[in-house]
């Protein structure tokens, strides 16, 4: 009996320094970070100093012009993001699923701008987006053609940080639609060519739909990604020109800094962590959704014969 | 329907031949069934017809047409896959019907096919279920269907009966076999199943290791098979082998096995008089040994298991150190230990070279 019982405890004593640590590193400073938000906070003050005020910074939040464009900038980046890389990266997918020598190194080179630290793919992008010295005018110019203001104008400071958020994550998307394309079962694309299916047919018809899975859990991943971006669109353009590229997390960093509103700029975390908790909800109730299908269909096959 | 022929057909896989050059003449609406080991490269043969493996030398000619270049969707052909490959997102009625609604086929006459195929196959109250609902015999036959529905020109299966119960099997070899006799199409069929292909095969093509050993009516293979491998593949049961050698002696030729000596008849004694001496494999059909003595040389066999099988009996027997399988029609009892004297019909005696194997 004791024995039992204690059999049925040690996991529980396994887990719990991860359990202890995850307790204070985690759900300490979101706890924190709630309360900071019912509270008028300036930094110079102690937060037991601080007066609270309930629900005024949410309500504040939800008048103030400039946090809605922000929101509405990084709903619009993480969207127009999402979507271009999903194309650009299962296009990528289906152009390279193919025995051909070279191409083990040709796919090791697509994957090297995820690799490189967020700080650095800035300072890289502003450098060739700089308008006289830069790569891309010094291009342009040397077609006779006119330079673009690629940071200075607000609708192309947009683009400029989609071309590069592009740049660095299309090939994670890549890499997990390759993986999904080669796992696919091969015989039921060759029951398809020979029944008849062309190129595209084959991959609207067969792979799309087989690879499916994989592409919802990766554009559900890519999108909670989106909505956190900081520190690229903080080197290229920190926001401007006027409120163009600026995104809920450089908004919280700079209402937390420059305008010295700790408890506003918690409410804001606060509204980001539930936008993206609701995202996480999504994918994992998608998961859970497709594994009970699975269930289902294999009982349902076990059961008659 | 093309008439198809393949011309020194080679395929190998890095280092690996599978396929030595092969020759192969099938004509137009003819049923040929391919039979052979396992890895003999049967399923790969009919790959490089559907166009899915290149070749790695040779051509295939669909009415003198080179296609070896062509796609698979341009040679219009229907396959009954061995993994079956069916679209595991689609439902079964969705299975059957891809090849048509590609092909831009009016909605009503898909549906029809589709009732009539599922009906035939007894699938038709799975028209709504995935794959993955579905049992393996269930599978194949959707993976039949799929091919049934369609009106290629040729037509190949690759062992599509191998996982259904006998009366199933039963039922879709007959149909197969009014498949044949009615439509005019090529068929090109992989079994394994000895009936199968004794009862649909216009012509029997047997390959072992890569290369056509004999082809031919199933008949021609029964009767008169070119060496010990096609007469050991064709005939169920199997056909009994027994080492001996060819002897002269009282101005008639023998064979002399281990414990027996059997009488050549005049016409094989004229064939075989120039390899007197020679060491040789008996072949003898289970069907040739009968429990009546007149009918044959008589031979001392020891029963050692009896099988009943119904309208039929196979005898496992002992002569000397090999074992030969009896097949009698009556029903009598024989009791294991038993010793007794059969008759074996020796004009259907098969005499093979030991070392090449080659029928003499
Ligand atoms: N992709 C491949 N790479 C290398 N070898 C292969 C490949 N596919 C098949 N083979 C080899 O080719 C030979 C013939 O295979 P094949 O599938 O045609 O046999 P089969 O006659 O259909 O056998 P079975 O009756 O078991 O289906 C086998 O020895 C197999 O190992
Ligand atoms: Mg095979």
């Amino acid at each position: 009996m004791q024995i039992a019982r204690i059999n049925r405890l040690t996991p529980y004593f396994f887990l719990a320094p991860a359990i202890i640590v995850m307790a204070v590193a985690l759900l300490y400073p979101i706890g924190y970070m709630v309360w900071a938000s019912f509270l008028d906070w300036n930094p110079s003050q102690r937060i037991g100093e601080a007066d609270f005020v309930g629900l005024r910074n949410y309500a504040k939040l939800l008048n103030d012009a400039a946090f809605l464009e922000s929101f509405w900038v990084t709903v619009k980046f993480a969207a127009v993001v999402v979507v271009l890389e999903m194309i650009l990266g299962v296009g990528l997918a289906m152009l390279l699923d193919r025995q051909l020598r070279g191409m083990t190194l040709l796919r090791t080179i697509f994957i090297l701008p995820m690799m490189i630290a967020p700080i650095v793919v800035g300072l890289m992008w502003r450098y060739m987006y700089h308008p006289s010295v830069g790569l891309f005018n010094r291009t342009l110019k040397s077609f006779g053609l006119e330079p673009v203001p690629w940071l200075s104008d607000g609708t192309w400071a947009f683009a400029s940080i989609v071309i590069a958020d592009i740049w660095q994550w299309t090939p994670f998307i890549f890499i997990l639609s390759l993986a999904a394309l080669q796992s696919l079962p091969r015989s039921a694309m060759e029951a398809a060519r020979i029944d008849g299916a062309s190129g595209w047919q084959l991959i609207w018809f067969i792979k799309l739909p087989l690879m499916l899975p994989v592409l919802i859990v990766t554009a559900l991943l890519r999108l909670i990604d989106a909505f956190k971006v900081l520190e690229v669109i903080l080197v290229m353009t920190n926001g401007g020109p006027g409120l163009s590229t600026e995104i809920l997390a450089l908004r919280i960093s700079r209402t937390a800094s420059e305008f010295r509103e700790l408890g506003t700029a918690a409410a804001m975390s606060n509204l980001l962590l539930i936008l993206l908790m609701a995202l996480t909800l999504a994918m994992f109730t998608y998961t859970k959704i497709s594994e009970a299908r699975a269930a289902r269909l294999r009982a349902a096959a076990s059961k008659d014969h | 329907m093309p008439r198809i022929v393949l011309e020194q057909v080679r395929k190998s896989y890095g280092a690996v031949e599978v396929l030595h050059p092969i020759d192969l003449k099938l004509n137009d609406g003819e049923f040929t069934v391919l039979v052979g080991p396992s890895g003999c490269g049967k399923s790969t043969t009919l790959r490089i017809l559907a166009g899915l493996e290149t070749l790695s030398g040779g051509e295939i000619y669909f009415d003198d047409k080179p296609i070896s270049a062509l796609d698979p969707k341009e040679r219009d052909i229907a396959m009954v896959f061995q993994d079956y490959a069916l679209y595991p997102h689609m439902n079964i009625a969705k299975n059957m019907s891809f090849a048509l609604r590609l092909a831009k086929v009016p909605k009503a006459e898909i549906t029809e096919k589709v009732q009539r195929v599922s009906k035939l196959l007894n699938i038709n109250h799975l028209l709504d279920r995935k794959p993955a609902e579905l049992s393996g015999g269930q599978r194949q036959r959707v993976a039949m269907g799929r091919a049934m529905v369609r009106d290629a020109s040729t037509f190949l299966f690759d062992e599509p009966l191998s996982n259904l119960d006998a009366k199933l099997r039963a039922k879709l070899r007959t149909e197969l076999a009014e498949m044949r006799d009615t439509i005019d199409k090529n068929m090109i069929y992989v079994t394994h199943d000895q009936v199968e292909a004794m009862t649909l095969g216009d012509r029997i093509v047997v390959m072992s290791d890569g290369r056509i050993q004999q082809q031919g009516t199933p008949e021609e293979l029964f009767k008169s098979p070119i060496n010990r491998f096609v007469a050991g593949f064709i005939g169920s049961p199997t056909m009994n082998f027994m080492a001996g050698t060819l002897t002269e002696a009282n101005g008639q030729l023998w064979v002399q096995g281990d414990g027996c000596r059997l009488p050549l008849s005049a016409e094989q004694a004229s064939r075989l008089k120039t390899f007197k001496g020679a060491d040789v494999d008996i072949g003898l059909r289970p069907s040739s040994i009968t429990d009546d003595v007149s009918r044959g040389a008589p031979i001392e066999l020891r029963v050692v298991v009896s099988e009943y099988l119904g309208a039929q009996t196979v005898l496992v027997t002992r002569c000397g150190g090999t074992e030969l399988q009896v097949e009698m029609s009556s029903a009598g009892r024989f009791a294991a230990g038993q010793t007794r004297t059969f008759g074996v019909v020796t004009d259907e005696l098969m005499i093979f070279d030991r070392d090449s194997g080659l029928r003499l």
